[in-house]
């Protein structure tokens, strides 16, 4: 793990120091011969995050290593891999932090629960709100405080000129 | 001199703040009217002074003054006028005082406008708001100061980044920033609802008005700054669900619910505590989009402020007010009381569907943009959360929200009838069924989910326009009467019609985007010809020129349909010397809504140049939707019921006279 990240932090120092100019996303060279197999590449590089990037996935990145990813990915496919065995090579050797979309596991349990169950409290609460009504209206009216004296003036002022065009029939 | 008298001007506004901060909640409490009339003038004068200091930093900016840091860091003597200009709020110090100067713009229009208020709420309201801009005016004056000096001053500014010299940089910002800021108001309604203890249907009145304002601003906001990212950063993609992005995603999904949540509370008196609690998150989320762009916490193509002394004083800012926020929601809210009983199918009903689908779905946005920081604080494991994640939750809670957008305005309000709204929906359902139908024949053997998507968006369109056709009784009664009931609806009705049919509208765009969008990647050389979408775009060469503060490549394509000539478009790679930086201007060729898209990748040594073509089917809806929804929500703030004592027409008036003569 630690070796890892200091692979990574070396990459990230060799990019900036290179002063990598903007290149292209996917390059010409790149391009598989069989469409169906580049069309394969192209939806699982999207699914893949440039690693020295922010928040880019391979296939819209710049970054040079972005195009080293690019080009593993199709030649795992080339070589015959599914898309699970390619995303499985990849995670195996660069860790979950690859994914745009993290695995369901221990770490991401929550993150991929919270969804449904901030919609299930929503629902449930709304449920009990519903059936603690009428109750909660018994309580109503009585419980505004009464309007000051400036506030029934300006009160009075609104509907006088409220209904004044009713008064005239 | 300027610079010291734009930041002796924000000194003098942070103390007007601080006395507006403390004076009306005193008068408050003691009802003494002219202590709490203080506000007012302080609001007033605060705008004055922000205004003031906000034009000397332009005025810097535009007479390229190096002798100030920031200027120097972030122009050049030779950027176009526009950019000198633009720049001013390019970087983090000016972009924080512009964010200072819309809150102090806010505060202004509350205390000109405000006069048919209740003194005390007022009073409340502009306290409130003081205390924001209070805390902004130390952060800017403590951590972030737009006007210090430098010593020597240099000959030359380091210019601004390349990528932000774009008429783009003009609009977005201060937009996103009267969406952002705008929300301060909802805010401080609520917390001086929450204070005062005391809130109605009249509070709800006054806060649409404001929140629709800031609504307006943050949907175009942030559909600019798509349409920015679509054509600024080249290669296409208009929506990265990058954590900036989100950051501002969060407060419109909560802003969209506060409306409506508000419009159940106004007409019904019901979901106070709700729209209160509402109110409250949406500036939370305001600070908290804030916060991320700000400190940098976030590694991301917006951010450009990385010292962690600033991340930790706004973190400080929002840890106080949205804790204390909701800490005071937590202690007072039980005191306003619930009221207005409705049936579960109902239009609050509705209304309340609307609220749960959004609010979750802020919800994912917000746990998907922090659970990764929060991850890493934790347990040091790093995770990526992008798009094919986002685009995967959101879904589900989406399809529901848009089936149940068009009942929601067919539903009477306290009981409606839901088979009725069915029925009245006929047409809109039979429509979708065509779309799809006609989609799926067309492209057949093609996308299953995409047909699906559009039937879904027509639905919606249709609905809206059913929801119109009904109330003005469309092929029941004579077209002209029809048309007299138009002119006679309320522009708020119209205003829902627009909102929601430019939400399907957006639908079709990102549906036809994503799933029918075609592309060419190739090496051109001059006389090449590439095949696009029934387009052929021959390059016809390639010329050097020199601009302003770049140099740039231009390359010239003759695009032709079917062996006729449309077009010429001309993409071009950019160098800023100042800054050694690169940026693509990538060519677009409107057709209807659909876009042809060329950015031009590096030359390589045999005269070839990498090119990327893209065919872009109704692209544009993607923006028209949210301009649409813009326009139905400027409708609805120009209806006349939507503000409390307006003057009543000249009927009101002739009829009170002719009162008068009998």
């Amino acid at each position: 793990m630690m070796r890892a990240r200091s692979l990574f932090a070396g990459v990230i120092a060799l990019t900036v120091s290179l002063g990598a100019l903007p290149a292209h996303a996917v390059l010409p060279d790149e391009i598989m011969a069989d469409p169906a197999k580049e069309a394969r590449a192209r939806d699982l590089s999207r699914e893949l995050r440039c690693m020295v990037c922010q928040n880019q996935s391979i296939d819209d990145s710049e970054a040079p290593l972005a195009r080293d990813l690019r080009l593993l990915v199709r030649e795992r496919i080339a070589a015959g891999d599914d898309d699970r065995q390619v995303i499985d090579f990849l995670v195996a050797r660069y860790g979950e932090f690859v994914l745009l979309k993290p695995r369901l596991n221990e770490h991401t349990l929550l993150l991929w629960l919270s969804p449904p169950l901030v919609l299930l409290a929503g629902g449930l609460a709304l449920w009990r709100f519903g059936r603690r009504k009428p109750m909660a209206a018994n309580g109503e009216g009585g419980a505004a405080p009464p309007l000051t004296p400036d506030e029934q003036a300006r009160l009075d002022q609104l509907l006088a000129a409220d209904s004044a065009p009713e008064q005239r029939g | 001199m300027i610079a010291e008298s734009g930041h002796y001007a924000l000194v003098l506004a942070l103390g007007l703040a601080l006395i507006q901060s403390v004076v009306p909640l005193l008068g408050a409490r003691w009802r003494d009217a002219a202590l709490m009339n203080v506000a007012r003038s302080t609001a007033l004068a605060q705008l004055l002074f922000v205004a003031a200091s906000f034009a000397a930093l332009v005025t810097l900016h535009v007479t390229s003054d190096f002798s100030v840091l920031n200027v120097y860091e972030n122009s050049h003597s030779l950027k176009p006028l526009l950019y000198k200009i633009t720049g001013v709020w390019g970087n983090h110090e000016g972009s924080m005082l512009l964010w200072v100067s819309i809150l102090a713009l806010f505060g202004g229009l509350v205390a000109a406008f405000g006069s048919n208020l209740p003194l005390s709420l007022r009073a409340h309201v502009l306290a409130v708001q003081a205390w924001v801009a209070s805390a902004f005016y130390l952060f800017i004056l403590i951590t972030s100061n737009p006007f210090l000096r430098i010593a020597n001053p240099p000959i030359e500014g380091r210019d601004l980044n390349p990528v932000l010299q774009d008429i783009g940089l003009a609009v977005h910002p201060p937009m996103l920033y009267l969406g952002y800021v705008g929300f301060s108001i909802s805010f401080s309604f609520a917390v001086a609802a929450l204070l005062e203890g005391r809130i109605d249907a009249a509070w709800a009145r006054w806060v649409r008005p404001w929140t629709l304002v800031a609504w307006i601003f943050l949907t175009l906001g942030i559909a600019m700054g798509s349409y920015w990212a679509y054509y600024e950063l080249g290669w296409g993609g208009w929506w990265f669900w990058d954590p900036v992005e989100n950051a501002s995603l969060m407060p419109w999904l909560a802003g969209t619910a506060l409306l409506h949540s508000a419009l159940v509370m106004e007409k019904r008196n019901a979901l106070k505590v709700w729209t209160v609690l509402l109110a409250i998150l949406t500036f939370s989320l305001s600070l908290l989009g804030t916060f991320l762009v700000r400190s940098g916490v976030l590694t991301s193509v917006h951010a450009f402020a990385t010292d962690p002394t600033r991340g930790v004083f706004i973190l400080l800012i929002l840890c106080v007010f949205i804790g204390g926020s909701l800490s005071l929601y937590a202690w007072r809210a039980s005191a306003l009381k619930q009221g207005g009983l409705f049936a579960p199918i109902s239009r609050e009903g509705a209304l309340v569907l609307n609220n749960l689908l959004l609010t979750t779905a802020c919800a994912t946005v917000f746990v998907g943009t922090l659970y990764p920081l929060a991850l890493e604080v934790l347990t040091g494991e790093k995770i990526s959360v992008g798009a094919p994640f986002f685009n995967f939750t959101f879904a589900p809670l989406f399809v529901p929200l848009l089936i149940a957008v068009p009942f929601g305005p067919l539903l009477a309000w306290k009981r409606g009838d839901l088979v009725g709204a069915a029925q009245r929906l006929l047409a809109a359902g039979i429509a979708a069924l065509l779309a799809i139908a006609l989609v799926l024949a067309w492209t057949y053997g093609g996308a299953t989910l995409a047909p699906l998507a559009i039937g879904l968006a027509v639905f919606v369109v249709a609905g809206a326009l059913c929801d119109l056709a009904e109330r003005i009784a469309l092929f029941r009664v004579p077209l002209p009467i029809s048309l007299r009931r138009a002119r006679g609806l309320p522009r708020a009705t119209w205003g829902t019609v627009f909102a929601h049919a430019g939400l399907g509208v957006a639908l079709i765009g990102i549906v036809c985007e994503t799933t029918w969008n075609s592309e060419y990647i190739g090496a051109m050389k001059p006389d090449d010809v590439a095949k696009v979408a029934r387009y052929e775009l021959r390059l016809d060469g390639l010329t050097q020129r020199q601009g302003p503060n770049f140099r740039e490549l231009l390359a010239q394509f003759n695009v032709s349909r079917d062996g006729d000539k449309v077009s010429v478009m001309t993409p071009s790679k950019r160098n800023f010397t100042t800054r050694g930086a690169a940026t693509t201007e990538a060519a677009l060729l409107t057709r209807g809504a659909s876009q042809l898209y060329i950015s031009l990748g590096d030359a390589s040594a045999d005269g070839a140049i990498a090119v990327r073509i893209y065919h872009k089917p109704l692209v544009l809806l993607i923006w028209w939707g949210p301009v649409l929804m813009a326009f139905g929500g400027v409708l609805s703030l120009s209806d006349r019921r939507l503000r409390v004592g307006a003057p009543k027409p000249a009927k009101a008036a002739a009829a009170r006279a002719l009162q008068a003569a009998e």
